[in-house]
């Protein structure tokens, strides 16, 4: 349904570009649920309004196609772009709170997307406002209400109430959860996947929160530095990490249940996308590095049906 | 004039680092208006402007106030601009006139901005009931129409000498700044390197002092300028309606005079609109130098390039 | 609510502060000008007159400062501003009525289209970044902003009045051909002659519009829920106005009724070059005329107009933005 290929992305500067995209290739079909995790800064948010067509300059699309349904939306206008918009596929924000019109009540939003894509009447409008509304537990009076006046939970659940709109094939979410506490992360992180199972749209799913999209997506790509380091079954990932900074990220979250270990961080700071290292992107931070890792940059290399990006795995000199 | 331009937010963003130190900060200014075109072309006006006030002697050879020659003549080589209806020669009274506009400009523009800085950060810093207060006085004056306090004041002190011009303007001129100056202090107030010298014991008077006034140095530069404007505006037009000191050499005071006359009506439009021009250029490069570092502090303004997207399904080149 | 009281209480403060000033001033100048305002028409001022001047000005009394101060604001808060001068006897009140009218004509006019074209091209401009209207706006306007407002208006009194004749460069109608009256030739006049000065206004002001609505554009085209509109696939007018203009107008509301000290400023040098009959011409004659009485009650109208607008600007923030609406 979705096939993102060679996507790259540049910042246009006055100091010079800085690619925040690097070649980034994946598929997502019908139903699934795709979880991108990175640190901040690692071109996550930047892919996803790449691949939703949303950047804005100084950003722009150097290389690379998105097809959606057999159509590649890079280049396409406005005008050509709106058709698809919203009823094939939409978009959660992170921060509800910035991404709602503050002076428009929540139904007059809603209305304004349903206008934008087919006549309908007032009542129907109204109608399908109230049943998205329920579908996320909210009461269907708050359409009148505005963004200020909601609960930061309640805004992130209409946000996605809005996005269900036309029940488009794939809803793209931004960090949905990372503005909320625990209680309502877990909640409703829970939602989303009842209504997914329910409605069968596949969802990107991008965080940096790698213990929580681990209960929910189907497959897991984790990105570095603007690249993707690796890609497979959430599963799979989880049980047997390939890439180092994989490993890495996984250690940093303690397992409630098991044995007590020491928290290993990952010494070192992600790299300035301006100046990034020799070879592999990683290789300042990973414990594994010898000598090549300088001196050559490594392609994703299929490896046990995962993607990884690692030298290493490469020649099989890393075991697991 | 000119009406203050608001909308630029004056607050530094979490993120953004301070500036280090007023030196560098200086120098950063001074690269940056190298490569802004628009402050360039400002400050190379204002640069002339500047070596006309200090050498006029070189650049005009008559008298400004001699009424030396024959009235009312029309341009020539031996007068640029012709002569005015007294017989002074209307080039060298302009050129003449330039130091007085420009020691109004920088005095006022400086002083506005020390009482500001005073003002502003005091608030700002000391808070609670000198902050109100404060407050009220900033705000009130804010409120009150500048233009016909002026004229009030010089009415009755009537018409003043440029003195009594720079310190009306300056006393009733600081408020903008001081509020603009306030809100960038608050900002700024509980970030972490103030907290460390507040720590490591420094004293109040010098953080401020120290800390936090050179990493406002962008805003105090914007702030000086705006200043300067102004008080070029204010006192050019309370001299045209015959409030300054009408024995000055300035361009006001020309222009007034050409009013007097009504030299627009008698065929004499250079005496009147010259003076007028140069106020202009003189604001207008302030006002360059002004834009440019709103953009050179909030990089959200700079010029963009437009991408251009290609109508169809071209696909872009790898 | 609050915070209406609030503002309005500040109001109230700059009101006290404007009449205190109105008070101190001739007092604290040295040399007191009104010693010496008051010699010059005192043969032809009744008793009556001489007595409200003596309150005014504090001369010649043995009274306290602090029981003139309270005689003072009594006087004015009962509406008597004292007769004028200049134009005695006609009360001060009743002459500033007579000149009332063409400068809020003038500056009525001038400042609506001023806000509602410079608004306008603020935002297509900001819309439109990087585009050659991008690109030639903002310089060219800060620029024109930076102009003095009388020049402007003795260019074109040059230019469209003295050298091609197509608009009057003087006065609000022909004295001497014309009486005022509601009659079609009288306002065919007035407006012939309102044109320059109005054009002169419209220029001197509409670049401050323009910039400061381009800024706030600008912050505002940022806001992820712009992005968020253009996801949801909405038609770009709509984008640019629903989403965007109307929340970058709402910080700038004030601004403009702030700005409006600076529109008035402009309206007294405009209308002394055209010796167009408004309140400001009549506040230079009133200066040049010593005449201090008429000179102070011009300078509390245009404050408290000032003040007014504010108010207004303040109650209409309130009302637009749904979030002050529903603060405690």
């Amino acid at each position: 349904m979705l096939e993102v290929s060679g996507l790259t992305v540049d910042y246009i500067l006055d100091r010079g570009n800085v690619r925040a995209v690097d070649d980034v290739s994946f598929t997502v079909s019908r139903g699934e649920f795709l979880g991108i995790v990175g640190e901040s800064g690692c071109g996550k948010s930047t892919l996803l309004f790449a691949v939703a067509q949303l950047l804005a300059p100084p950003a722009e699309v150097a290389a690379g196609t998105v097809t959606f349904d057999g159509t590649n939306l890079v280049g396409l206008t406005d005008g050509q772009l709106s058709a698809m918009r919203w009823r094939d596929m939409s978009v959660v924000m992170q921060s509800a709170m910035n991404a709602l019109n503050p002076v428009k009540t929540i139904g007059a939003q809603f209305k304004d997307a349903m206008r934008a894509h087919g006549k309908f009447t007032g009542q129907e409008i109204t109608t399908r406002s109230a049943d998205v509304l329920k579908m996320v537990g909210i009461d269907p009076v708050h359409l009148g209400s505005y963004p200020h006046q909601l609960s930061g939970g309640m805004r992130q659940r209409s946000m996605i109430a809005m996005a269900m709109l036309f029940t488009p094939d794939l809803i793209i979410m931004d960090e949905p959860t990372s503005a909320l506490d625990v209680v309502a992360q877990r909640s409703l992180m829970v939602q989303i996947k009842e209504l997914q199972l329910a409605f069968g749209f596949a969802v990107i799913f991008v965080t940096h929160d790698m213990s929580l999209i681990s209960h929910f997506s189907d497959r897991l790509m984790v990105m570095y530095a603007g690249q993707v380091d690796e890609l497979g079954v959430t599963k799979t990932i989880f049980d047997r990490p390939l890439h180092p900074y994989t490993q890495g990220l996984l250690e940093a979250f303690p397992s409630i249940r098991g044995p007590r270990v020491p928290l290993k961080g990952i010494p070192g700071n992600p790299p300035d996308l301006s100046r990034v290292p020799s070879g592999c992107r990683f290789r300042p931070r990973c414990p594994y590095a010898i000598d090549k890792c300088a001196e050559l940059a490594p392609d994703l290399y299929p490896l046990d049906g995962s993607l990884v990006r690692c030298l290493r795995r490469e020649d099989g000199s890393l075991a697991s | 004039m000119a009406m203050p331009v608001s909308g630029v937010p004056t607050e530094t963003p979490a993120t953004q680092a301070p500036e280090l130190g007023s030196a560098r900060a200086l120098g950063r200014i001074g690269r940056a208006v190298r490569l802004n075109r628009k402050a360039t072309i400002g400050a190379v006006l204002l640069g002339i402007f500047i070596l006309i006030a200090l050498f006029p002697g070189v650049i005009a050879h008559d008298s400004p106030t001699q009424d030396a020659y024959a009235p009312q003549l029309g341009i020539s080589t031996a007068h640029l601009l012709g002569t005015n209806h007294y017989g002074q020669d209307l080039f060298a009274q302009l050129v003449y006139g330039t130091r007085n506009v420009l020691i109004i400009a920088f005095v006022v523009g400086l002083a506005t901005t020390g009482i500001a800085v005073l003002i502003g950060v005091a608030a700002a810093y000391l808070g609670g009931l000198a902050d109100s207060s404060l407050n009220v006085v900033t705000d009130v004056l804010l409120v009150i129409p500048l233009f016909p306090l002026l004229i009030v004041i010089a009415a009755y002190a009537h018409g003043g000498t440029t003195l009594v011009l720079i310190a009306a303007i300056t006393l009733t001129s600081w408020s903008y700044t001081a509020r603009q100056l306030r809100s960038q202090a608050l900002t700024l107030r509980n970030r972490d390197f103030l907290e460390a010298a507040r720590v490591r014991g420094e004293r109040p008077l010098y953080i401020i002092l120290v800390e936090l006034i050179p990493t406002m140095t962008s805003l105090l530069v914007a702030a000086f300028l705006t200043n300067a404007l102004y008080a070029v505006l204010f006192a050019s037009s309370l001299q045209f309606i015959g409030l300054g000191d009408p024995n000055t050499v300035s361009w006001g005071t020309t222009l007034y005079w050409a009013e007097n006359n009504a030299a627009l009506q008698t065929g004499e439009p250079l005496w009147a609109i010259a003076p007028g021009f140069l106020i202009a250029t003189l604001g207008a490069a302030f006002a360059l130098l002004n834009y440019a570092f709103d953009e050179i502090g909030n990089p959200a303004l700079r010029p963009v390039r437009k991408v251009r997207k290609k109508k169809g399904n071209e696909e872009r080149a790898g | 609510m609050r915070y209406a009281l609030r503002r309005l209480g500040f109001f109230v403060v700059t009101l006290w502060i404007a009449l205190t000033l109105n008070f101190m001033l001739p007092r604290l100048m040295p040399g007191n000008p009104a010693l010496a305002m008051m010699s010059k028409f005192h043969g032809e001022l009744s008793p009556k007159a001489l007595n409200a001047l003596e309150i005014l000005f504090g001369v010649n009394t043995k009274e306290s400062l602090l029981s003139q101060y309270f005689g003072y604001l009594h006087q004015i808060l009962t509406g008597n501003f004292g007769t004028s001068l200049s134009q005695y006897p006609a009360s001060v009140s009743s002459v500033i009525g007579s000149a009332i009218w063409w400068t809020l004509g003038l500056v009525g006019i001038a400042t609506f289209l001023a806000f509602v074209l410079g608004t306008g091209l603020g935002i297509v401009s900001a819309w439109r970044r990087g585009s050659k209207l991008d690109s030639v706006v903002p310089p060219t306007f800060v620029i024109v902003s930076a102009i003095p407002y009388f020049w402007i208006a003795m260019v074109l009194v040059l230019i469209f009045g003295l050298t091609l004749h197509w608009f009057p460069s003087q006065g609000g109608y022909y004295v001497t051909t014309d009486t005022p009256g509601l009659n079609f030739t009288f306002f065919q006049d007035v407006l012939n002659h309102a044109f320059l000065p109005a054009v002169s206004l419209l220029i001197a002001t509409i670049g401050t519009w323009i910039l400061t609505m381009r800024n706030t554009m600008i912050t505002t085209l940022a806001e992820d829920y712009v992005r968020m509109a253009r996801a949801k696939g909405l038609p770009n007018r709509r984008i640019m106005l629903d989403y965007a203009a109307r929340n970058a107008i709402l910080p700038n509301l004030t601004g403009f009724a702030m700005s409006l000290g600076f529109v008035v400023s402009g309206a007294i040098l405009i209308e002394y070059v055209f010796n167009y009959p408004g309140v400001g011409y009549m506040l230079l004659q009133a200066v040049s005329s010593e005449d201090y009485p008429l000179m102070q009650g011009l300078f509390l109208l245009i404050t408290v107009a000032v003040l007014f607008a504010i108010l207004v600007a303040d109650v209409l923030t309130a009302l637009l933005d749904p979030r002050t609406r529903t603060a405690r």
